[in-house]
């Protein structure tokens, strides 16, 4: 850590955003772009690797995993498992409910997306890359994809880039709407032309990922930070953020406040300050719950206002803090409802290969529907708690975790609200389906 | 406090899941449908070459079938199977798995409204809920000759990930940002005028076939449809107010620093 305090926004990712025609090559070049490419170059690539370890770089896609020590974990020599290509996978699915930091960096900025690709398979030794992105981001896939083409006319990617002898291809590969192919080995099976559904592991994709070979997939926003961490060294990286959660990270506020939007700022800022950065509260109505990283990090609350928004600080107040996704919501919002929602999303996206998360979020979908339409239950929270249960822990991928968390956070923290909508309703045809159901006994 | 209304399906008593129909399976496969014509079959030709293993060329080629028919018949299973060497239960699994493969054809546009929880709140809902009684139609209902102009398939879409722009709408998977009922409403009446308003970002709206050509990865004419804004002015309001207030980040060196010392092997 440096002595001097960053400013409260320090654009790195965003700096460029506001340039006239950003996302095309000329204006990318003119702010600098492509000069850490130059550099990397002329680096062995596990001096690159070591750098991006230094850095303290963690992974900008919801896990935090540190980014250099996956580089790392790619087998790499003449023979043995080394010996295989090696692949560089892009997740630009970006799909969980309050995430919308990868769309418009890929929309604003592709080439740094792309130089960091370049960078990042040198580093690794792949020479095939391909970047998945959602296919509902249509723009964004114009927009790489003529990024990837901007880059071969300048000698950027393809044979023998820039006289290192280093070959590279870069694929810009449409999704076909599923939120599953966000999950790592998911998009490695969709990517191969198959349904896309997570992979045991192990084996990790460090050994065996895309084609069964070693393989690094890494979110956009990381990617994209790559070229600025070649330019400004790790001691620069670490003078934002804290020790553990380094460097600038892009906060994507959106809901009832005045000014929804991306803000970027060193890991660690509170809600309070993108509160008032963003204008405060939209109309004045008192905020309710907020998700600190999209919906599948369990919720927080006005008592949150001051947890540091780092990987650390989040989960030390009982969250994650996921993809930075803020999404706030106020008073006006009922908190049942708000669950029915997202646990309808985690219901139609469930891929079904498991059956905790398939059949726990198709009935606790049938629980929220039924008491938010008038029917609840005073067992309903504690079956739905049972539920959440069953499905944390036991699913086979991070889906059916994240679709308990708005559940039981929201118990926890607005539980009275949950009965007092029981407590409200008329009990309708309740005696009826009681007796159906002790008759079916008999 | 009013309780908003779930997504409009969810209504009514509680059932099962919905069966899945399947068009009838064609006993005699003969020939691939004539529609796949010469341009399509060196398309392919083409997006099976970009791939170290042809089998990744499967969702392109989804889209490239749908790009030519409106939907994923079962002609294009076959066509799609035949390219890849794959059998039709291999690529119906995967057409089937995927929400942007429609299996029922679509019309002239695609309209998809964002119903997840935060664009719900600021009115996707009420919005989803004006198109459904102005077409007269549900979730992937056409309202309309499918393929005829001003036809509309209408769907209710998962989060479109742009919250900040919420709430959201799509037409062909161009965004239509800060939406409202009314302004919902007006779009969905030009484009069945024959009109095609500008999205909110992007390029100029075409129609659902065509932007499924190019979600094959075929681009007729790039340089073009690549032009549009760099962004909504929501996304660079945290780069804006750090220009306003003269917020940057810390300086970098003049020169970039030496790397590392090349770790030594273990």
């Amino acid at each position: 850590m440096t002595a001097s305090t960053p400013d409260p926004l320090t654009p790195v990712l965003t700096r460029r955003w506001q340039s006239p025609r950003s996302w095309s090559i000329d204006t990318y070049e003119q702010l600098e772009g492509y000069q850490a490419l130059r550099h990397a170059l002329t680096a062995h690539p596990d001096q690159l690797i070591q750098l991006v370890k230094d850095s303290g770089l963690r992974g900008r896609g919801g896990a935090g995993f540190p980014t250099g020590m996956k580089w790392g974990f790619i087998p790499q020599g003449p023979t043995g498992p080394g010996a295989k290509p090696k692949y560089l996978v892009i997740n630009a699915d970006e799909g969980e409910p309050g995430t919308c930091k990868d769309i418009p960096t890929m929309m604003a900025d592709p080439h740094s997306l792309v130089e960091g690709c370049i960078i990042t398979s040198y580093a690794i030794r792949a020479n095939f890359c391909a970047i998945y992105v959602r296919g509902e981001a249509l723009h964004c896939i114009r927009r790489v994809r003529r990024a990837v083409e901007e880059a071969y006319a300048k000698g950027y990617l393809g044979r023998d880039i820039l006289g290192s002898g280093f070959d590279l291809d870069i694929v810009v590969h449409a999704g076909a709407g599923a939120y599953i192919c966000g999950e790592e080995t998911a998009l490695l099976d969709s990517l191969e032309g198959r349904r896309g559904q997570p992979r045991l592991k192990p084996p990790f994709p460090a050994t065996s990922g895309l084609y069964a070979s070693p393989t690094v997939v890494n979110n956009v926003e990381t990617i994209a930070s790559v070229p600025a961490i070649v330019q400004g060294g790790s001691d620069w990286f670490r003078s934002m953020g804290s020790e553990k959660s380094p460097g600038p990270k892009i906060y994507s506020v959106s809901g009832h406040v005045e000014r929804p939007g991306q803000y970027e700022a060193p890991l660690g800022i509170t809600l309070r300050q993108l509160l008032e950065l963003a204008g405060g509260m939209k109309d004045g109505i008192p905020l309710k719950f907020w998700t600190p990283g999209g919906s599948s990090t369990p919720i927080f609350t006005a008592e949150h206002l001051d947890v540091p928004l780092d990987f650390e600080g989040a989960a030390a107040a009982g969250s994650m803090l996921g993809t930075t996704a803020v999404q706030v919501f106020n008073e006006t919002v009922s908190v049942p409802w708000a669950v029915m929602k997202w646990t309808e999303f985690y219901k139609h996206e469930s891929c079904g290969k498991c059956t905790p998360c398939r059949e726990g979020t198709y009935w606790l979908v049938q629980i929220l529907e039924r008491m938010v339409h008038g029917q609840g239950t005073e067992a309903d929270v504690e079956t739905m708690l049972d539920v959440c249960d069953n499905i944390l822990g036991r699913s086979f991928c991070a889906l059916g975790d994240g679709a308990t968390s708005p559940i039981t956070s929201a118990i926890k923290y607005f539980r009275q609200e949950f009965l007092d909508l029981i407590a409200q309703q008329p009990a309708v045809e309740r005696p009826e389906q009681l007796d159906d159901l002790v008759g079916a006994q008999a | 406090m009013t309780l908003p209304e779930g997504t409009p399906e969810s209504y009514g008593p509680i059932t099962g899941p919905e069966e899945v129909v399947f068009e009838p399976v064609v006993e005699e496969a003969g020939p691939v449908s004539p529609v796949f014509d010469e341009v399509t079959r060196q398309r392919t030709k083409e997006i099976i070459a970009r791939y170290p293993q042809s089998r990744s060329a499967l969702l392109p080629l989804l889209h490239l079938v749908q790009s030519v028919e409106g939907h994923v018949s079962q002609d294009g299973i076959r066509y799609c199977a035949e390219a890849l060497e794959l059998t039709t239960a291999e690529v119906s699994a995967v057409a089937t798995f995927y929400t942007m493969y429609k299996r029922t054809p679509c019309g002239q546009h695609l309209v998809s409204v964002c119903t997840n929880t935060l664009c719900a709140a600021l009115g996707g809902d009420d919005i989803y809920g004006r198109l459904t009684s102005k077409l007269g139609v549900g979730h992937e209902g056409t309202a309309g000759e499918p393929g005829t102009p001003g036809s509309i398939t209408l769907e209710h879409a998962e989060c479109l990930a742009a919250c900040d722009l919420a709430p959201v709408l799509q037409v062909n998977y161009e965004y239509y940002d800060n939406q409202t009922p009314e302004s919902a409403e007006a779009l969905v009446d030009a484009l069945q005028r024959g009109e095609k308003p500008h999205p909110t970002r992007g390029a100029a709206l075409t129609d659902f076939r065509t932007v499924e050509l190019e979600l094959a990865g075929v681009f007729p004419d790039l340089e073009t449809s690549a032009e549009g804004p760099s962004v909504a002015p929501e996304s660079v309001r945290g780069a804006q107010l750090a220009s306003e207030r003269g917020w940057v980040a810390p300086a970098m060196p003049d020169d970039p620093p030496a790397f590392p010392a090349l770790p030594e092997k273990k």
